[in-house]
């Protein structure tokens, strides 16, 4: 016992960020604290890759039985869109990982200013996304809800493009949902860096929360492709 | 911590995530049969890989973090092994195809 207390005065002693006021009674040193949570954060957005992972695995699934149906959807799908959001997203992770240099540098005009650029990109994303959701219940491709699905242009293919639409808008509102949690914590994020409590010695939340907003946009990295560009060549109808 | 990439990395980063979206885009446009499904997804892992290096930063995280990550794709692919093994062996794909 008495040999442990030592080792751990003698380790402080060493490492001045050991005093720092966030470091908490169950951590060696800062650096302990910093690699746990970061682990802590991978172990949750393990569960999110299986969370997503059943749904493109169930897409798969659909997408071989009916090829030509789902090509078919690709039709009412705006790729401009899509790509649009993809820039979008892919900029905010820039912004994203601008902010966690700002914090590690200690630069906090700086995050605060690339945490509002993330958000800003992040409400974009939002808003295009609403504007393509408008559009599909105006073209009547919302199988949800009754009442707005009509695909008269291909009869053959009204109900198995059901199925495609439903994953539409499971995925990409699953995914919205993310985004949108994402600006929580980023707003959270935000007022905590406004009152100073980021420094160079501390920034783990910043870390955090910058994995959970690049994963949202690795998932859409995914998504674009498969939902978006399934039969752009191909001329169904 | 970790030694802190500077920004004209990260601004690579980007411009070859932006340019690969404008890749898939393209490569879309043009018929490939079965090869479309399958350039688009190799575009989309390379820009998950250059995110998770770079943007996560796994590239300079303890190795149990990147084991933890790694682990990430082994249970995905279990998932997704075991969905396929029964859906695309046992001949209950009406179309008889993959894509």
């Amino acid at each position: 016992m008495a040999d442990t207390h030592s080792t751990v005065v003698e380790h402080s002693e060493h490492d001045p960020a050991a005093h720092s006021p966030h470091l908490r009674h169950h951590f060696d040193d800062m650096a302990q604290q910093f690699d746990s949570a970061t682990l802590g954060m991978w172990v949750f957005l393990l569960t999110e890759i299986m969370f997503f992972g059943g749904m493109f695995g169930a897409y798969t699934v659909y997408r071989s039985m009916y090829p030509a149906a789902f090509a078919s959807t690709s039709q009412y799908m705006n790729p401009l869109y899509g790509a649009m959001n993809t820039a979008v997203l892919i900029v905010s992770s820039l912004t994203m990982a601008l902010a966690v240099r700002a914090a590690r540098l200690g630069e906090q005009k700086a995050l605060q200013l690339f945490l509002i650029f993330t958000m800003i990109f992040g409400l974009a994303f939002l808003v295009i996304k609403g504007f393509e959701y408008h559009e599909h219940w105006v073209d009547n491709k919302v199988p949800l809800f009754g009442g707005h699905w009509d695909y008269s242009e291909a009869p053959q293919f009204a109900r198995q493009a059901q199925i495609m639409f439903c994953f539409y808008f499971f995925m990409t509102g699953f995914h919205a949902l993310h985004m949108v949690v994402g600006l929580g914590l980023m707003t959270t994020i935000f007022l905590m860096a406004r009152r100073a409590t980021f420094s160079p010695a501390y920034f783990t939340p910043v870390e955090v929360s910058g994995l959970y907003w690049h994963f949202v946009d690795i998932v859409w990295i995914f998504l674009f492709p498969l939902l978006y560009l399934i039969g752009h060549t191909k001329k169904i109808i | 911590m970790h030694s802190i990439p500077s920004v004209r990395t990260y601004v690579i980063i980007w411009a070859i995530l932006t340019f690969m979206t404008f890749t898939t885009y393209g490569v879309a446009q043009i018929d490939l049969g079965p090869w479309n499904i399958v350039v688009a997804l190799l575009i989309a892992f390379f820009k998950m890989m250059l995110v998770i290096l770079f943007f996560m930063n796994v590239k300079a995280d303890s190795p149990l973090t990147k084991l933890f990550a790694g682990a990430g794709f082994f249970w995905l692919i279990l998932l997704l092994g075991q969905f396929f093994i029964d859906y695309l062996t046992r001949g209950w794909m009406p179309e008889g195809t993959m894509w």
